[in-house]
């Protein structure tokens, strides 16, 4: 395999259990029972997973929710929006310490 | 628009070619494991029919339309119609029986230019009928437009397919223009009636993917178009019944040619529930053809997979001993029994 990333292995993430299954197992118990609709919607779960997933960057969880999100009925427009969450969350979450930057840069400055 | 597969003369317009494509890729594979040895693990092979409920009537593949996942292979082209001297073979099966449920599909069934009388036919031997109404037909000529008033006359159930509440996903999967149309003809079923609360008059819709994926909750889905298509066009309906797309004629095609027949069929395999494998369609319903052969289900029909039952045509119908029967089965089952399941009445568990 030449790359880090491959795509079999999203399927085999419950493997993760075989070496610590106590804690393998209650992360999967736990994990199920988040994407169960609450006072949100499993839609609405799935669209959550799917901007985080692109704040982290993780090619898996893209992969996984971009099929869950569309299984659970989302459009292109509403899953675009999104990423446009995650994107703006994080250009802002930059942005915003351009405050502490300038708080800084005056303390220096005359 | 997408020609059916006869017209372009793919290979898949053969249907051994098809039932090769889904079985020798259970050879080439250990992931995909024959659909029979996981029916004998949940203890239901052979397959057997259990209680008739449904009679369904494929009354010809010309349709107005052609999907790119249509498993009939329907479109404008397609010749094969039911007479009328085979419709009235069905009614003589049918008043043999206390099948209380005829459901009507096709192709466009409303395009048989006999499709009026069998209906009336129906009506009057007092079973609850299911048109498989794809709607734009309602709308694609004036001679179509007081479907939804002869609906009504009979109490017929109407049950459409509507794959999304966004018209780019629906037009993807239906053809350009075809949402439009489709809330044009809900409207007009609105108007005499359908799926408005208190009317008794039955509107269902059928989400089925736009893609290589399996359909989300039901309920979820439901509540969503509902929000949906009443806010943004004013349509009203009563039920949404989630259909997993199996891979047969145009949807094979498509998962062969977008490369994702491998991984769909793992999903669907990966997916099978035993309990939803108990609740498959085809032990409660009879598949007719449009030339009057028998077949489990509709699906079966399209595969050229006969009933394995010394009664073949419903010239010959003997509910006994089709009773008697096991059902044939392949490697596509494997749509019907993945999550919650899956049948022409939507999720089966
Ligand atoms: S899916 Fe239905 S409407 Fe579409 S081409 Fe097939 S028969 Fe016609
Ligand atoms: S495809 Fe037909 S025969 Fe196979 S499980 Fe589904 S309904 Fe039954």
């Amino acid at each position: 395999m030449s790359t880090y990333y491959n795509p079999a292995d999203l399927a085999k993430f419950g493997n993760i259990t075989e070496w610590q299954p106590e804690m393998g197992n209650k992360f999967f118990a736990y994990y199920a029972e988040v994407f169960k609709e609450g006072a949100l919607t499993e839609r609405e779960k799935a669209l959550i997973a799917l901007a985080v997933a692109h704040a982290v960057q993780c090619p898996y969880c893209i992969d996984a929710y971009t099929t869950d999100s569309l299984q659970k009925g989302a459009d292109e427009a509403q899953m675009m929006e999104a990423v446009h969450v995650a994107a703006a969350i994080k250009g802002g979450a930059a942005l915003v310490h351009g405050v502490q930057m300038m708080n800084k840069a005056k303390e220096l400055s005359m | 628009m997408t020609k059916s597969l006869l017209a372009r003369q793919a290979p898949l317009a053969d249907t051994a070619y098809q039932l090769t494509v889904l079985t020798q890729a259970e050879a080439a594979g250990a992931q995909l494991p024959a659909f029979a040895h996981r029916l004998r693990e949940s203890g239901l092979l052979p397959l057997q029919p259990t209680k008739l409920g449904v009679m369904q009537i494929n009354v010809g593949k010309m349709c107005n339309q052609v999907c790119k996942h249509c498993h009939v292979d329907a479109g404008p082209d397609r010749t094969e119609i039911m007479t009328r001297e085979t419709m009235q073979l069905c009614l003589d099966a049918l008043a043999q029986t206390a099948i209380p449920v005829v459901d009507l599909t096709g192709g466009a069934p409303e395009m048989n230019p006999d499709f009026r009388w069998l209906v009336e036919q129906i009506s009057a031997l007092g079973r609850q009928i299911i048109v498989r109404c794809n709607l734009t037909i309602i709308v694609a000529n004036p001679k179509y437009h007081d479907l939804p008033a002869f609906f009504a006359r009979h109490r017929v159930r109407v049950v459409s397919s509507l794959p999304h509440f966004a018209a780019g996903r629906t037009d993807a999967q239906r053809g350009d223009g075809v949402f439009g149309r489709s809330i044009r003809a809900l409207k007009m079923l609105n108007e005499v009636g359908y799926g408005v609360e208190g009317s008794g008059l039955t509107l269902d819709l059928v989400y089925n993917p736009a893609g290589a994926f399996m359909p989300g909750s039901q309920v979820g889905l439901e509540r969503e178009f509902k929000q949906r298509l009443g806010r943004e066009h004013g349509v009203v309906f009563n039920n949404l019944l989630t259909i997993t797309n199996l891979p047969v004629s145009r949807f094979l095609e498509y998962l062969l040619e977008s490369g994702n027949y491998e991984s769909y069929m793992q999903k669907l395999v990966a997916a099978y529930n035993p309990v939803a494998a108990a609740n498959v369609m085809c032990r409660s319903t009879l598949s007719i053809g449009w030339d009057g052969q028998l077949y489990d289900c509709d699906f079966n029909q399209m595969l050229e997979l006969p009933v394995a039952s010394p009664v073949r045509h419903i010239r010959d119908f003997h509910e006994t001993t089709l009773a008697g029967r096991a059902i044939v089965i392949n490697q596509h089952c494997y749509g019907c029994t993945a999550g919650a399941g899956s049948s022409c009445g939507g999720t089966t568990t």
